[in-house]
């Protein structure tokens, strides 16, 4: 699922980095920063691409989810920080969605 | 222009909401409204959900099957609403809970989602509904004014938080009309707020279309973060 998951985000950056400007495109690498410390999101950017990740994951696995939830907010360490700590956050979610 | 233009309306059952689902359905707008309640009328153009709107994983259902069918949502009219005149000491806190989930949470939860699609798009008109009761500070009204001074500030807020994307968000403020809205409230003090406002009329339906017409039309663009008042109040 992991994989999976890893490629919907990277899907979905093509789409948000045709808006980004050259230096705030965003790497297509696991380790790519997002938001926060560095990142090259802005907050608007990090908000078109949670708004447009529900929705492909919607599309994909049937599950609808909120990225952008009390939940994410309230974790210690960022789940916006790397497409890494995003896959692993949106991993759990679909995960619960799935299990309910 | 609204060929195939995507246009939701809560509260679509009865009064404006229904008005407005007839009216813009007629001018070939796709209109999809909701409701608590099942509708008693059957138009063209037309689909309905029956929803409470304060209820988020079913307005999130409801708009991920428009987006999954129309792929995309061009228009948002928040019209649901309920009202409750009392003193505010007199009020009970359960009422407070239900007039702020249906004016407040319900329109945010519309706007939220709705606008995600519409971010997607870079296109989208929102127009949420306030009232006279916000600027004239009428008695009886505390908890539904300052259900719908929530709506207003949001709005406001809310327009600069997606103007980038191409969304205006906007507010009409209706006086009285004929409505079940204000079908419990006494009819002096209807008579009373009537004379608070330059044109001393109740508000037609076609009224309130008039700024909606304004509100979403191609050449609005660049009008957002503004509220309306019917009636020169």
């Amino acid at each position: 699922m992991k994989e999976k998951i890893l490629d919907i985000i990277y899907e979905t950056l093509d789409e948000i980095n045709e808006v980004l400007g050259e230096r705030q495109k965003i790497e297509k690498t696991k380790g790519a920063k997002l938001y926060g410390k560095n990142g090259p999101l802005d907050s608007l950017g990090l908000v078109n691409l949670m708004a447009s990740l529900e929705q492909n994951f919607e599309d994909y696995f049937d599950v609808s989810i909120i990225i952008a939830s009390e939940k994410a907010m309230s974790q210690k360490n960022s789940p916006f920080r790397t497409i890494d700590s995003l896959s692993n956050y949106i991993k759990e979610l679909i995960e619960e969605e799935l299990n309910e | 222009m609204n060929d195939n233009q995507i246009m939701i309306i809560t509260g679509a059952s009865k009064g404006i909401g229904k008005y407005l689902a007839e009216y813009y359905s007629k001018k070939g707008f796709h209109v999809i409204g909701c409701s608590r309640k099942s509708i008693d009328h059957k138009l063209d153009n037309y689909h309905h959900f029956i929803l409470d709107v304060s209820d988020e994983s079913e307005v999130k259902n409801m708009i991920s099957s428009i987006r999954k069918k129309h792929g995309k949502v061009d228009i948002l009219i928040n019209n649901a609403g309920i009202a409750s005149m009392n003193h505010a000491l007199l009020t009970d806190i359960r009422t407070v809970n239900k007039i702020y989930n249906t004016n407040f949470f319900g329109t945010f939860l519309f706007c939220r989602e709705a606008s995600k699609i519409m971010a997607r798009k870079k296109f989208g008109r929102i127009i949420n509904f306030v009232t006279v009761a916000v600027p004239l500070n009428l008695e009886g009204e505390a908890i539904y004014a300052s259900s719908k001074s929530s709506v207003l500030s949001f709005t406001k807020i809310l327009a600069k938080e997606v103007a980038e994307n191409g969304i205006t968000v906007n507010a009409i403020g209706p006086t009285p009309v004929k409505t079940d809205l204000i079908r419990s409230v006494p009819e002096e003090k209807i008579k009373n707020l009537i004379q608070m406002q330059a044109i001393k009329r109740f508000g037609e339906f076609s009224d309130i279309s008039n700024i909606v017409d304004f509100y979403i039309s191609p050449r609005s663009g660049f009008i957002t973060g503004q509220v309306m008042y019917l009636g020169g109040v």
